[in-house]
């Protein structure tokens, strides 16, 4: 994709033709697409499928290699200064100090964001009374949450009004109702304000009004979460089986393939199948394998099948791979030389 | 939710500020002020940093001085004066020093747990120039290290009028107190400067002692500050090409109120001066430098 610049006002990010490696290991391929402003734009893929060197690039962490972007109007390589004057970050290692209290690391932040004093105080009493931390205001941060850690982390990335607030992995390490909290309160500041969010998990995908599927640093798909599900025709059925010693999954895959004239895809003991009529194939399912079966779902496609469509790996599988020779990445990561 | 109620002014962007330039230089500052406040909360939050940085000094100070009383030949430029120098007054300005490097690598090592622990990205990816971040732990650590040291200095006579030290004659008064601090100053940017640009690029503490052990000590013993150094041509050689030896010899001169002379081990004023502004601004600009080019383990 290849975005005029008469369309570059229409978007707060376009993304054209960007690649960046470390070393020998090739984390963005070619990569494009635009975010409109006002967007919540979701960069969905498993671990290493290059959505943090994204996410370090338009946080203008580290240097462009190949391609172009632009962010609110500045282009990133020449004018990251103006554009961090703009740019609200809220980091998936929150980046607060633990030792200073909830107010004093809001006020470094204001500070070096080139806030006067007075503005700071008004804004972190804003902050802080929206974001239920006003009683923690005087707590270290060391003494603090998991989920009370990621509100300060939001309100730090909020203090300055960013046009553009980048969120990486923001519900890692959160429990569900944390984690719920968490995105009502994202929603609830979302005016006047595009968001870009990295995540590798479906339900905080569906938040997101536009989604990027990566896989190995090259897109593999754009869209709604609705159209890209849309996209897919027919319906899920999703078996969890239960192999003895006299079958294996592997056998017992083969033979429901046979049954239901269908392939399946296989990750550990689950087996995964897209078909016209998913209901029917359930009762017949369950009237030749039934001692089998664990459990067995029908269900419209998700996120992870249109992944699953168009990369022909699931999101454990893709995420395994990853994370088969780490030594290997991390290492070349560390290298400074092609940076 | 009233949360876009504040009307938030940025760099050159709220023309009731001021003009552009002069509200930038102010808002540059009150940034190098917010990281080095930092500092020093982060400092009087760990008690155990403050014992380290100026009780084993001490320790050092009055241990070392009742040792090696005995054993000790004054240097060169000693014989003018009026009673001998007892080791633990030739060691006085050295322990005060070294009290501005502990505090100087305590300081600067908190580069690499602000990398650990994610804080550095934030401000990495803030719209202030990188020079901000060397000029707030630089000024931190200075603030810390003029305090601690310059309390070393009140305290020294203390301990002699409690008895727990010997042979202490300096009578320390105020105007060369304060001038000595004033150059105390400038020793500590430069040992924090020089501390900053070693803990930059490294990924461990482990590996910051291991510099500290056979780096940074080193240059401390050979600086003049723990023997003189006269009478091994070698080490002569070495403690004058030390550029730390400057500053613990411009230090004794100005507590000897510039009464002392010229010799082999001690370098005149003006050569102190130099070196030891020269070293300092040279450290500066390497590290406003080393911060401005990007390196992938900033970032976690």
């Amino acid at each position: 994709m290849s975005h005029s610049e008469s369309a570059t006002s229409l978007f707060a990010v376009t993304v054209d033709q960007v690649s960046f490696d470390y070393g020998d290991s090739l984390a963005l391929q070619k990569v494009s697409f635009g975010v409109s402003a006002g967007c919540l734009f979701g960069l969905l893929g498993p671990n290493g499928s290059g959505k943090t060197t994204l996410f370090r690039l338009l946080a203008t962490l580290i240097p462009m290699q190949r391609g172009q972007v632009t962010v609110l109007n500045h282009d990133l390589a020449s004018q990251p200064q103006r554009i961090r004057q703009r740019l609200g970050i809220t980091f998936q290692s929150p980046a607060l100090d633990v030792r200073l209290t909830v107010r004093e690391n809001l006020d470094c932040h204001g500070a070096i964001y080139g806030l006067p004093k007075k503005t700071i105080r008004q804004r972190s009493d804003e902050l802080l009374a929206d974001l239920q931390l006003l009683d923690r205001q005087h707590e270290r941060v060391e003494r603090l949450s998991g989920g009370q850690k990621r509100r300060v982390e939001l309100a730090k990335g909020l203090l300055h009004q960013p046009s553009l607030l980048l969120l990486d992995e923001p519900s890692t390490g959160l429990d569900p109702a944390a984690r719920r909290q968490f995105w009502s309160l994202i929603q609830a500041h979302r005016k006047n304000m595009t968001i870009i969010v990295t995540t590798h998990l479906m339900d905080e995908a569906e938040q997101c009004d536009q989604l990027l599927l990566l896989d190995q640093g090259k897109v593999v798909a754009e869209g709604s979460p609705a159209d890209l599900q849309a996209s897919l025709p027919g319906e899920r059925l999703s078996i969890q089986l239960q192999s003895s010693d006299s079958v294996s999954v592997a056998q017992l895959k083969s033979d429901i393939e046979r049954l239901l004239k269908a392939t399946g895809q296989q990750a550990g003991d689950r087996l995964v199948f897209r078909l016209k009529n998913a209901t029917d194939a359930l009762q017949s399912l369950m009237d030749g394998f039934r001692e089998h079966v664990k459990t067995a779902e029908v269900a419209r496609p998700t996120l992870e099948d249109v992944f699953l469509e168009k990369t022909g790996r699931d999101f454990a599988m893709a995420e395994a791979s990853a994370t088969e020779s780490p030594t290997k990445t991390q290492a070349t990561k560390r290298k400074k030389a092609s940076l | 939710m009233n949360s876009s109620t504040t009307n938030v002014a940025r760099f050159n962007e709220d023309p009731t500020l001021g003009s552009g330039k002069k509200v930038e230089k102010r808002l540059v500052g009150n940034a190098v002020w917010a990281l080095a406040y930092r500092e020093l909360t982060r400092f009087f939050r760990q008690r155990s940093r403050l014992v380290g940085a100026i009780g084993q000094p001490i320790i050092f100070w009055v241990l070392f001085g009742a040792g090696l009383r005995n054993s000790f030949q004054a240097p060169d430029w000693a014989s003018n004066l009026e009673q001998p120098v007892s080791y633990q007054e030739y060691f006085f300005p050295g322990i005060a020093v070294l009290i501005v490097m502990f505090t100087a690598i305590f300081s600067t090592i908190s580069i690499i747990e602000d990398r650990r622990e994610g804080f550095l990205q934030g401000v990495l990816a803030a719209p202030v120039p990188r020079s901000v971040i060397v000029l707030g732990k630089v000024l931190g650590g200075t603030i810390l290290a003029v305090l601690q040291a310059g309390l070393f200095l009140l305290i020294g006579p203390l301990l002699q009028q409690l008895g727990l030290t010997t042979g202490l004659q300096l009578q320390l008064q105020l105007v060369p107190f304060l001038v000595a601090a004033a150059f105390l100053i400038v020793i500590a940017v430069e040992l924090t400067a020089l501390g900053f640009l070693i803990a930059w690029p490294m990924n461990s503490t482990q590996g910051f002692h291991a510099i500290m052990s056979i780096f940074l000590m080193p240059m401390w013993l050979l600086s003049g500050a723990f023997f003189p150094g006269d009478g091994t041509p070698w080490l002569l050689w070495v403690i004058k090409l030390n550029p730390l030896t400057y500053g613990v010899a411009g230090l004794r001169r100005l507590l000897y109120s510039g009464s002392l002379p010229v010799t082999e081990t001690l370098p005149s004023m003006t050569a102190c001066l130099v070196v030891t502004f020269g070293f300092a601004a040279l450290c500066l600009f390497v590290c406003s430098r080393l911060v401005a080019r990007p390196m992938i383990q900033n970032v976690t």
